[in-house]
């Protein structure tokens, strides 16, 4: 018994921070129709800026950092977007080969200044101590990210539902000539956008450093997790990826603990799955 | 003229051994490998307008299947061979059912992540593929009895599967069919209407591409007498779609001249620093912004517009 309700509140925290990885790669998807594959280098950076941070100044607010590292990231992301992407606008399939060699350059260079040892990102010290969840301790700060995904789902929600900006983006995700037809600035909206997803790769990295560290090979690690969950949950869906991290969450969980060596396997079939029954994915409107 | 050239070409090819160092005859002989592999993949990029990010993923198995075989269960090379040629075969056909669900981006996702759960299992999976440390140690074959341990022996091997390769690909890009997976590529909804089956085209060619990619693997185990998880890497994958985009896609020659700048350019670069994971994003930038149709038809077109 408490195999099962550990492990599950593991498979949560995973969810939450496999959320905070895929929302911005399918926002980024949605719109701009472009399979960013520099997006598990955005994570690795951000937990690279994580961890040098708190490092450097220690007792650093972790919320903070996770707030700077995601504005860096961002800033990163929209400086490859305005001088890259703008120019290949015409040429999706070139769009994704440079996001492609932009996340080889990220890793190297992270390789370059950060070594090959990976870099522990401290807990926050007031969330150390253990809860206790139906009897059975649990580490706090898992709980909590849970909750910060929650709270970054319902953030993003809002945003794209209930303000100007999110009208203008649902419409350009809709159709993006009509959009720039009735004066919807789509390629400014492109570069918020892509600086958003980044950001919010980034912010979850520094959020994830505590379970995952930053070491050499992350972004590989987490680059295929986002893409299971974008296919799965439906690509450019945000209900999508909030349902697909949480499933790909309880799936990789409880894979690495009853079979580790077939994890890997086990993490593929629901997207076979999926994608036989239903090639949109769970959530998706359109194939992608 | 064209005749001429080929045929000074060839020569120059089969007498490089007699005129070139060790080292140079090893380095070409990784570029015939390269040049096979490129090949395969221009099929789906090039031909069929199917861009995969995971054909390392064929090489890498059949080169996993032949070590394995070869090493653990003591096979003989030739059955050794056959399995991982029919196994990686297979392996494709069933990676095209899942991929070809999908098509442009989403096809391209999805051949990424079968290769990432390969690669990841070639890691995690170490009592089979001794993980990390990779399987040391292999022997190579005794193709009719020849062998082919000494690095002259072994590029002309190379030299004939490479030619053998070419035609074969060739012959498959020109025929009625290779027209037909052209039609698909540029009107899928036109060559439906008049009664292919664009689905059916595209599978076949992605289980051909994945035999060939399969071949390549072979030739590559072979070679190096090692493998190691890394050759079913992104990278790995990467560097040959660079290989075929840089040269040229969708044209015979184009992969093979850039399978061998890619292969070049590695091996020079690695001798000096250490950085070559951030050259090879660079080099990507820079085609994909600089020379989008690559370098043979850049090329070729100025010879036109310089002869007219």
């Amino acid at each position: 018994m408490q195999f099962w309700i550990i492990q599950g509140l593991n498979s949560l925290s995973l969810g939450g921070l496999l959320f905070l990885l895929s929302s911005g790669f399918s926002l980024i998807f949605g719109l701009m129709r472009l399979a960013n594959l520099t997006h598990g280098a955005f994570f690795m950076l951000g937990t690279y800026f994580g961890a040098t941070a708190m490092r450097a100044y220690s007792g650093l607010n972790i919320w903070v950092t996770a707030l700077g590292a995601g504005i860096a990231v961002a800033a990163i992301g929209g400086l490859f977007e305005r001088l890259v992407l703008t120019r290949l606008k015409t040429n999706p399939l070139g769009q994704v080969l440079v996001t492609l060699g932009m996340s080889f350059i990220i890793s190297d260079a992270c390789l370059a200044l950060w070594g090959g040892d990976s870099i522990p990102v401290p807990t926050p010290q007031n969330l150390q101590a253990p809860t206790r969840v139906l009897g059975f301790v649990f580490p706090t700060y898992r709980l909590v990210l849970v909750g910060c995904a929650i709270a970054a789902a319902i953030a993003l929600y809002f945003l794209l539902e209930r303000t100007r900006l999110g009208a203008m983006i649902r419409a350009g995700v809709d159709d993006r000539q009509m959009a720039r037809a009735v004066g919807i600035p789509v390629s400014n909206l492109f570069t918020i956008v892509f600086c958003l997803g980044a950001g919010i790769a980034g912010a979850g990295g520094v959020l994830g450093g505590p379970i995952l560290s930053a070491y050499p090979g992350l972004d590989g690690d987490m680059l295929p997790l986002a893409l299971i969950v974008v296919i799965l949950g439906g690509i450019g869906s945000l209900l999508g990826a909030f349902v697909g991290s949480f499933i790909i969450g309880f799936i990789y969980t409880f894979g690495t603990a009853l079979f580790p060596e077939l994890a890997y396997i086990i993490l593929f079939l629901p997207m076979i799955f999926v994608i036989a029954f239903r090639p949109q994915g769970l959530f998706g409107r359109v194939g992608a | 003229m064209k005749w001429i050239a080929a045929a000074l070409l060839a020569a120059l090819l089969v007498a490089l051994p007699f005129f070139a160092g060790d080292f140079y005859v090893n380095l070409a002989s990784q570029i015939l490998i390269a040049a096979i592999f490129a090949l395969s993949l221009n099929l789906l990029v090039g031909y069929g307008g199917m861009t995969s990010l995971g054909h390392a993923s064929y090489l890498g198995v059949a080169a996993y299947i032949s070590a394995l075989m070869t090493s653990r269960y003591g096979w003989g090379h030739g059955p050794a061979a056959l399995l991982s040629i029919l196994g990686t075969t297979a392996m494709a056909a069933f990676f095209g059912l899942i991929a070809l669900r999908a098509s442009g981006l989403g096809f391209l996702m999805i051949t990424l992540a079968l290769s990432q759960v390969l690669w990841g299992l070639a890691y995690r999976i170490s009592d089979v593929t001794n993980g990390d440390n990779g399987i040391a140690g292999l022997t190579r074959p005794m193709p009719f009895g020849f062998s082919i341990d000494s690095a002259a022996s072994f590029y002309w091997f190379a030299l004939i599967v490479a030619w053998f390769a070419f035609l074969m690909m060739t012959v498959f890009v020109s025929s009625s069919f290779g027209s037909s997976l052209k039609g698909v590529r540029d009107q899928p909804r036109r060559m439906a209407a008049l009664g292919f089956n664009p689905w059916m085209i595209r599978w076949i060619t992605f289980i051909y591409a994945g035999f060939w990619g399969g071949i390549a693997g072979l030739l590559y185990v072979y070679y190096n007498k090692y493998i190691h998880p890394t050759s079913l890497s992104t990278t790995s994958s990467a560097e040959a779609l660079l290989g075929v985009i840089a040269g040229g896609s969708g044209t015979p020659g184009g992969p093979v001249v850039g399978a061998a700048l890619v292969l070049l350019l590695k091996n020079y670069v690695s001798a000096y620093l250490e950085r070559w994971n951030m050259l090879l994003g660079l080099v990507f930038l820079f085609i994909v912004l600089v020379m989008p149709n690559g370098i043979v038809p850049g090329l070729s077109r100025l010879l036109r517009r310089g002869s007219r």
